[in-house]
């Protein structure tokens, strides 16, 4: 089998469409979780994924979900790759994912914490970021929960429409 | 294959539909990660200290998930439930880390479902009963705040999947730190009541610190954290006071029986069964 670069550009953007299982309005690319994909000689794909947290439950849908596009657009071998370093970080997520986060009412997270070498900092007085409320853009919102319904997401409610809403946590 | 529902992919690989929704044989987590051990780093050692993480977080998370349904409210419910999912994902990385180094290529459903309890190395304060919610939180301070300590060393690791499991796990713990530790202050800087239970919770912990105090030096920075929350929620640090043996040793107290009963009960009777 002749592989070309033009097959390898195909592969990638099949792979880069496959919709995350539990934020189906972004791709895997916008999510930043498609590390890489490459083409081998022999015509197998090995794509590599990187997990959001430890315990994502949607990292084994993500590898079929892969798996299954690649195969059905004529990829018949495909070999997906585990990428633990570095660790997922929610800059990651493209402008693109932010926007389509923000236009289905989750609100994007904001630049994740700088860590410097050492001891992680443990800081008791409450952070306070301005989060936006993605339904009326009112400024005046309050985190309710540190965690949501999925690990990535917290909750947090407007002040101003009262609507709760979603909200992607820096990591 | 259609992958129209990503989760219906999952399912396609099984002819026995009724065996999707439990069991073990989920994908190994590393699956694709290099497995390599660098040269100069004792596999066993390695083994041996990854397990010992993964039970810490293994019996923690299913501690934590005992709360779902019983929490004072809706929201830490699910706080703590998704901090036992972090754990569990954490354990899940580890044992498959340990079975790829120890020469016995075991998966992670041998060492979760397959050891008993005297084989456990998690200390005892994770499988301390959950208590009252003061209790718990008290203990996932000081469990987070230790573990925190350990993994951020941990990153330097020669081993360098050990390194990468330990980087990821440092974001997320931080997380569970500062929910414990904002919790806590609020409880001993709340009603009498809580400020009791909270007091109470802290002289429970205090025979089990000893146990984490024992590889890497991380002591001063986990008794640090703890003189801060306690002087903000105004509260005495507890008085520090060991306790004979120690769960790195598989000497555990009698609530590990049953904890392991429970979690690895559906696994042990339907040893075959695939998720
Ligand atoms: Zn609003």
């Amino acid at each position: 089998m002749v592989t070309t670069a033009l097959d390898a550009r195909r592969a990638r953007r099949i792979a880069e469409q496959v919709p995350d299982p539990e934020l189906p309005m972004l791709t895997l690319a916008d999510l930043g979780v498609l590390r890489e994909v490459s083409l081998e000689p022999d015509g197998t794909v090995v794509a590599s994924l990187t997990p959001t947290y430890s315990g994502c439950p949607a990292m084994a849908e993500m590898r079929a979900g892969v798996a299954a596009r690649l195969q059905a657009a004529g990829y018949p071998r495909v070999e997906i790759r585990t990428v633990l370093d570095p660790p997922w970080t929610s800059d990651w997520i493209t402008p693109d994912g932010r926007r389509k986060l923000a236009e289905h009412g989750i609100a994007p997270p904001g630049a994740a914490p700088a860590r410097a070498a050492g001891p992680v900092p443990l800081v008791l007085s409450p952070t306070r970021r301005s989060v936006p409320c993605p339904r009326c853009g009112h400024p005046d919102t309050e985190e309710t929960s540190r965690f949501g319904a999925t690990s990535c997401k917290a909750l947090w409610r407007c002040l101003a429409c009262h609507e709760p809403f979603e909200y992607v946590k820096e990591i | 294959m259609s992958d129209d529902h990503v989760y219906m992919t999952l399912a396609e690989g099984h002819e026995d539909d009724t065996r999707w929704a439990y069991g073990t044989g989920f994908e190994d987590p590393l699956h694709g990660v290099d497995a390599a051990v660098p040269d100069g780093v004792d596999a066993g050692e390695l083994a041996a200290l990854c397990v010992t993480l993964a039970d810490d977080a293994l019996v923690s998370a299913q501690r934590l998930a005992e709360w779902t349904t019983r929490a004072p409210e809706l929201e830490e419910e699910v706080a703590l439930a998704n901090i036992g999912l972090d754990l569990l994902g954490q354990a899940r990385l580890l044992y498959s880390r340990a079975g790829q180094v120890d020469g016995t290529g075991r998966d992670e459903d041998a060492y979760a479902y397959f050891r008993d309890a005297g084989e456990f190395r998690n200390v005892r304060l994770a499988e301390l009963p959950n208590g009252d919610f003061a209790f718990s939180i008290v203990r996932l301070l000081v469990f987070a705040a230790w573990r925190l300590a350990h993994f951020e060393r941990l990153t330097a690791h020669r081993d360098p999947v050990l390194a990468a499991i330990a980087a990821k796990g440092v974001k997320e713990l931080a997380y569970h730190r500062q929910y414990a530790a904002e919790w806590a202050v609020r409880l001993g800087d709340g009603t009498d009541e809580s400020r009791r239970r909270t007091r109470r919770a802290l002289e429970q912990v205090a025979p089990y610190l000893g146990e984490l105090f024992t590889a890497y030096d991380v002591r001063d920075e986990v008794v640090a954290v703890l003189r801060r929350v306690t002087e903000a929620a105004g509260l005495p640090m507890p008085v520090y006071r060991p306790l004979p043996g120690s769960g790195r040793t598989g000497e555990h107290t009698g609530h590990l029986a049953p904890l392991l009963a429970e979690l690895q009960g559906v696994a042990r009777a339907h040893p075959e069964a695939t998720w």
